[in-house]
């Protein structure tokens, strides 16, 4: 089926000078227009475009293939189950885990934190325990956290961030005690763009005897991951930020922790054996993926590992770096532009104000002209509050972007200052 | 007549002549220059309206005569430019209203701003007309209505309100 190398991976080994248009090939969406403009789709820290592959590997898999997995003998179901596993395997090899089995398939990084907080939570928080999270994270890396500690009695603690937007590591030693239990970090700020040295704090972490949680939602698609450098007992990702489909993410998790967490939902596909007087459950990691699981979306998740892996992450990363700064140095140049988060190491991700034009208007004015960003609070209302702001706009690449794409943006500014001169 | 919100830009890849027609004339004049703007020092009724998808946040003050009519209203507070100008045209428009004339205004405006209602029969609206566009701006509809949301509540004898409910 989807085995073949693409147009562009193809021409990303012969031909480097036609490798941008050929991987601008593999993403249909970006032939469309917006309001009569060519697309300029710098919104992919909400969720990224779909390659052809990803999209075909969920079409076969629904035209060609559908059964469900783990339990028929016949061929069709037999075939899904492979694939099914084939993904687990592929994000095994992205995450560097050790083992299959520590790679549970969720909904997404919302409910794979979920799963942490109400399973492990409950089974290891107790009254007075500390849970640490940064400053700058996703709600879905507080919000579990505060009705885990409303549940458990536990305090939640903030490690706060500078104005550059990086984490304020002097502050790790005071935050950080014996008491805490867990440290609930993002490896890349979704609102800010601000790369977390992660390794750094898990050491500390460690040193208190405390378990690290990395989201890494944001960073999934922009750097390679690896667990065991990373030093993480737990880490989380969408499939939808790794072109991949909505609907599918994953929780890792070290083998000795797994297997100690209870499971939150009960059902199919979840137990051993099931009698009235008590039901066994079943190994990992089908222990924790209660129900028929999104196997579509698995399988296109798995598409999308083997695209993103087809291009190399040194090829995402030169390219996505040479965007940031090109739009960095693009919006700088505008006077009125205010650049929120301007630490050392970021993703690409821009978030900016524009003199004291509301970022919804400025969001209106550039969707017209094609543009599409992201304005608002970017789920991170701590980091607004931080920097005083109700809202900003967000410019996020990938590296099918363009130099012309940031040109349309830095036009949109233009014209919306036009507008509100 | 939700015919029209049917019959929209479903799909916006059509050409259009650009968003900034929203922002007609009247609207980034009152943006730029808010009437009624700032806290009334005797207000006697006073509600906040809070949109947190956008962090607009508006406070609605109000002074009703004996004949409960709004005698003197004022707002303040911060948000995008359809939210300011649409609450500084509000407290334009009901100045001399009684409560029951402004809770009608704000059903026709409510149907105005979602397309439902045909702006030239309704003459009443008056300058409100200026949003007639709004509900090709599914995401903007909020913005206008927020002031609107939080001046009922005032009436009703005060109180936060969320456009989250």
């Amino acid at each position: 089926m989807q085995s073949g190398s693409t147009a562009a991976q193809r021409a990303a080994v012969d031909h480097p000078a036609v490798v941008l248009t050929a991987v601008r090939d593999d993403f249909p969406m970006l032939d469309r227009l917006v309001h009569g403009q060519p697309l300029a789709y710098l919104d992919n820290a909400a969720t990224t475009l779909k390659p052809r592959s990803v999209i075909q590997a969920v079409a076969d898999h629904y035209q060609e293939e559908v059964a469900n997995i783990h339990r028929g003998v016949h061929y069709l179901s037999q075939r899904a189950t492979e694939r099914y596993e084939a993904t687990r395997e592929r994000v095994r090899d992205l995450l560097g885990a050790r083992e299959p089995e520590e790679i549970i398939f969720t909904s997404g990084t919302t409910a794979a934190i979920n799963l942490v907080a109400q399973s492990w939570g409950d089974a290891n928080l107790n009254k007075g325990d500390e849970i640490v999270v940064t400053e700058m994270e996703h709600h879905s890396n507080i919000v579990p956290w505060q009705m885990a500690c409303r549940r458990r009695g536990c305090v939640l603690r903030v490690l706060p961030i500078l104005d550059d937007g990086s984490l304020d590591l002097e502050a790790v030693q005071r935050v950080l005690s014996p008491r805490t239990r867990l440290l609930a970090v993002t490896l890349a700020s979704n609102a800010l763009g601000t790369v977390v040295p992660v390794p750094t704090l898990a050491a500390a972490a460690r040193e208190h005897g405390a378990v690290v949680l990395v989201d890494a939602a944001q960073a999934v698609a922009h750097t390679p991951i690896d667990v065991q450098a990373l030093d993480c007992d737990f880490l989380a990702f969408s499939g939808h930020k790794l072109y991949g489909p909505t609907g599918v993410g994953v929780l890792y998790g070290r083998r000795e922790l797994l297997e100690e967490m209870p499971p939150v939902a009960g059902g199919g596909d979840m137990i051993r054996s099931v009698a009235f007087e008590g039901s066994t459950y079943a190994e990992l990691p089908n222990r924790l993926e209660a129900g028929t699981p999104n196997i579509a979306g698995v399988i296109g998740l798995g598409a999308a590992i083997d695209y993103m892996q087809g291009l190399g992450f040194d090829w995402i990363g030169t390219r996505e770096r040479r965007l940031l700064h090109a739009a960095t140095e693009a919006l700088q140049a505008i006077d009125t532009v205010r650049v929120i988060g301007t630490a050392a190491d970021k993703a690409p991700v821009l978030s900016f104000v524009v003199g004291d034009i509301h970022p919804h208007d400025l969001g209106t004015i550039a969707d017209g002209e094609g543009v599409a960003i992201r304005t608002g609070h970017h789920c991170a209302q701590p980091v607004m509050q931080r920097f005083g702001l109700p809202a900003t706009a967000r410019a996020s690449f990938a590296f099918y972007n363009t130099e012309a794409e940031i040109g349309a943006l830095t036009r949109a500014i233009h014209r919306t200052m036009e507008v509100f001169a | 007549m939700s015919d029209s919100a049917d019959s929209g830009r479903a799909d916006s890849g059509q050409a259009d002549s650009g968003r900034a027609e929203l922002y007609q004339q009247v609207i980034l004049e009152h943006n730029r220059s808010p009437r009624n703007y700032g806290p009334l020092g005797d207000a006697t009724y006073s509600a906040e309206g809070d949109n947190p998808l956008c962090g607009d946040r508006y406070t609605i003050d109000l002074r009703l005569d004996e004949d409960g009519k709004v005698a003197a209203i004022g707002f303040y507070g911060a948000g995008c430019a359809i939210s300011k100008a649409s609450a500084s045209l509000m407290t334009e428009t009901v100045t001399g209203m009684g409560a029951d004339e402004v809770t009608a205004l704000f059903e026709h405006f409510h149907d105005l701003v979602r397309g439902r209602l045909d702006p030239s029969r309704h003459a009443e609206l008056g300058k409100l007309q200026v949003f007639s566009g709004i509900w090709e701006y599914p995401a903007r509809v909020k913005c206008a209505i927020l002031s609107w949301h939080a001046l009922s509540s005032a009436l009703a004898g005060g109180g936060a309100v969320t456009t989250e409910t």
